[in-house]
């Protein structure tokens, strides 16, 4: 394409990181199904292993097929890099391993999905790293939770299954302050609906199963580098600006600048730990991008009258659903997601806990489990599902409290979908 | 010469011309990113000159190592400049002398006084960025490493023409033992 020319987001969709294969001509990108790749000979090796020149070695650390996702991915962002990974926890596993040693903290916001809250609160300390939690909805809590030991904040754009819209712009600024990295979850937004970089991120995470793959059919995460961050200038990221022994005394950030973040979770993280995605999984979820804006319209379309539809709902005690005018984060969600406000809505049913059950027992498009970003559309009740390992306090915190219902509408006929939830919804005393 | 954002087709158009390249700053050490460099573009076919005053006399990679840009006697393309940004001053005056057709500052490496001399002297000028990592985005192969190469093509990649996994930037050629 002309240089001249800056390609469209749904251009990239459908082209970033793919070129033809050059011995076969294939088009869509192959299923490079391979564990590994043979050298030219021991320097090309040598070369390989100590990144001297770029290529794949063994699919652990690196494969064709999952190259062709991770540079459109980090097209679609906007950042300088990516990595692939093989599930959304994963990624955060990885980015907070290159982030932090034993002892430091990071602040979070503590409307997370239910997962991160464990992988966060429970896992994560025993390594040490202490995450402390603040309130997405109030910046000064942020602020107040600053130490000398804070390595990072993270949140998410789009909370799931809160449906809150996170003020990023005001969030970067306190961690421009503090001299960390900012690392948005951008899953539920996906890069169509919110770009986080333009609003002063530093690393996006992805759960790839959900709007990227967009069909319900495969698990994968994905890192993007902004490439903003520098990791030298207090020596506090040794991973970073530190030698690394295991590459001869290697400097990531002096080697490979501003997208060393996204090669040291690689080549230290993804090669110790071994989260590799599988290229048969990179295929699915490519495939489903090529698609992805003009799902992304029909969700936040289908969800926008499903929300409208339950609002109106005499059953139904309250919606919460930033597209819908007059939400509390419907201002936010104009500034970061002008496309839209997402695919997943929460809603309380007047009859509580038991009503939460019984609706989601009595729906017969809508499917019962733990998943968003699907074609179909999902339902569940977080309090006994995905949400059931926290306290009582933690779930409100949350936004699944016990009344509290998920959708992530998909994109079927929405006079169909919004059928069945009457339907449910009738049943119901 | 907007240096914030060069043109592919700036970058592109230099790699391709450039045949011989003085390195100021080479190094012997094999993870400092100048050894890097040096052992990428000997691969990719260019004549590297390591210029290091400690190392002069010596070989790195095979290529003898001259001790300074004023002791070169034979035509320079390109200066690759793996020193500080101050040290870059003295270093463009030398390649403007030696009628080089590019001065080059490595990643983190600017002097904008000493660009703009060089560039009224009729050079072409690149500064913060580095030749393997330019080359692997032009040519594809940065690809294989998750990056945003900000390239998007429906054309065949250019195969180098020997081993596994190397891609050129150079027109292609027919050759017998083209792989």
């Amino acid at each position: 394409m002309s240089e001249d020319r800056i390609p469209g987001f749904d251009t990239l969709a459908v082209h970033a990181g793919a070129q033809p294969d050059p011995t076969t001509g294939a088009r869509a990108t192959p299923i490079y199904q391979t564990s590994s790749f043979v050298f030219d000979d021991a320097d090309h090796a040598a070369s390989l292993f100590g990144l001297e020149a770029f290529g794949n070695i063994y699919t652990r650390i690196g494969n064709p097929t999952c190259a062709v996702l991770e540079e459109r991915v980090a097209a679609l962002e906007g950042g300088t890099a990516a990595l692939a990974v093989a599930s959304g926890h994963a990624a955060q596993h990885l980015v907070f391993y290159t982030i932090m040693d034993p002892g430091d903290e990071f602040i979070a916001a503590r409307q997370l999905y239910g997962g991160s809250i464990n992988q966060f609160g429970q896992s994560f300390k025993k390594s040490d790293w202490n995450v402390v939690w603040a309130d997405a909805d109030n910046i000064e809590s942020f602020e107040k939770a600053v130490t000398p030991r804070t390595k990072a904040i993270f949140v998410e754009s789009i909370a799931n299954p809160g449906g809150r819209v996170t003020d990023i712009a005001a969030i970067s600024q306190v961690a421009r302050r503090a001299g960390v990295p900012l690392i948005v979850d951008n899953t539920l937004a996906s890069p169509y609906l919110c770009n986080p970089f333009e609003h002063g991120a530093d690393i996006i995470v992805h759960s790839a199963t959900k709007f990227l793959g967009g069909h319900g059919n495969s698990i994968g995460g994905v890192i993007v580098d902004g490439g903003t961050f520098n990791w030298s200038r207090e020596g506090r990221y040794p991973m970073l600006s530190k030698p690394n022994e295991s590459y001869g005394g290697l400097i990531f950030h002096e080697t490979f600048g501003n997208f060393a973040f996204a090669i040291a979770c690689r080549m230290v993280g993804l090669r110790d730990y071994g989260p590799a995605l599988s290229p048969f999984n990179a295929f699915l979820i490519l495939t489903g991008i090529e698609t992805l804006p003009l799902r992304m319209q029909k969700h936040c379309e289908n969800a926008l009258a499903i929300s409208e539809f339950l609002d109106a709902h005499d059953k139904v005690a309250w919606v919460n659903y930033a597209g819908l005018p007059g939400d509390r984060h419907h201002n936010l969600a104009e500034k970061y997601c002008p496309r839209g406000a997402g695919a997943v809505l929460t809603f309380g049913l007047k009859g509580g806990y038991e009503a939460g059950l019984q609706l989601v027992s009595n729906v017969y498009l809508f499917s019962l489990l733990a998943n968003i970003g699907d074609t179909r559309s999902l339902i569940l009740h977080p309090a006994s599902t995905t949400h059931r390992q926290l306290t009582e306090q933690q779930r409100s915190a949350a936004g699944a409290g016990s009344d509290v219902v998920r959708l992530s509408v998909g994109i079927e006929d929405k006079e169909d979908l919004i059928a069945d939830l009457e339907a449910a919804l009738e049943s119901l005393p | 010469m907007d240096h914030s954002r060069y043109p592919d087709s700036y970058i592109h158009n230099i790699l391709l011309r450039t045949k011989t390249i003085a390195m100021v700053g080479a190094s012997a050490n094999r993870v400092r990113p100048s050894y890097f460099v040096l052992k990428y573009m000997l691969a990719k076919g260019f004549n590297v000159i390591p210029v290091n005053p400690g190392l002069a006399g010596q070989h790195l990679l095979g290529q003898l190592v001259i001790g300074s840009l004023t002791d070169i006697t034979e035509p320079v393309d390109m200066v690759d400049i793996f020193r500080n940004s101050e040290a870059a001053d003295g270093i463009t005056d030398q390649a403007i002398e030696l009628k080089a057709a590019t001065v080059w500052m490595q990643l983190g490496i600017s002097n904008t006084d000493a660009a703009v001399r060089a560039e009224t002297a009729g050079l072409d000028v690149v500064m913060n960025r580095c030749p393997k990592i330019e080359y692997a985005r032009l040519s594809g192969e940065i690809a294989w490493a998750g990056v945003n190469s900000g390239k998007l093509s429906s054309q065949k990649p250019k195969l180098a023409g020997k081993g596994f996994q190397h891609l050129t930037l150079r027109p292609q050629r027919n050759r017998k033992n083209q792989g």
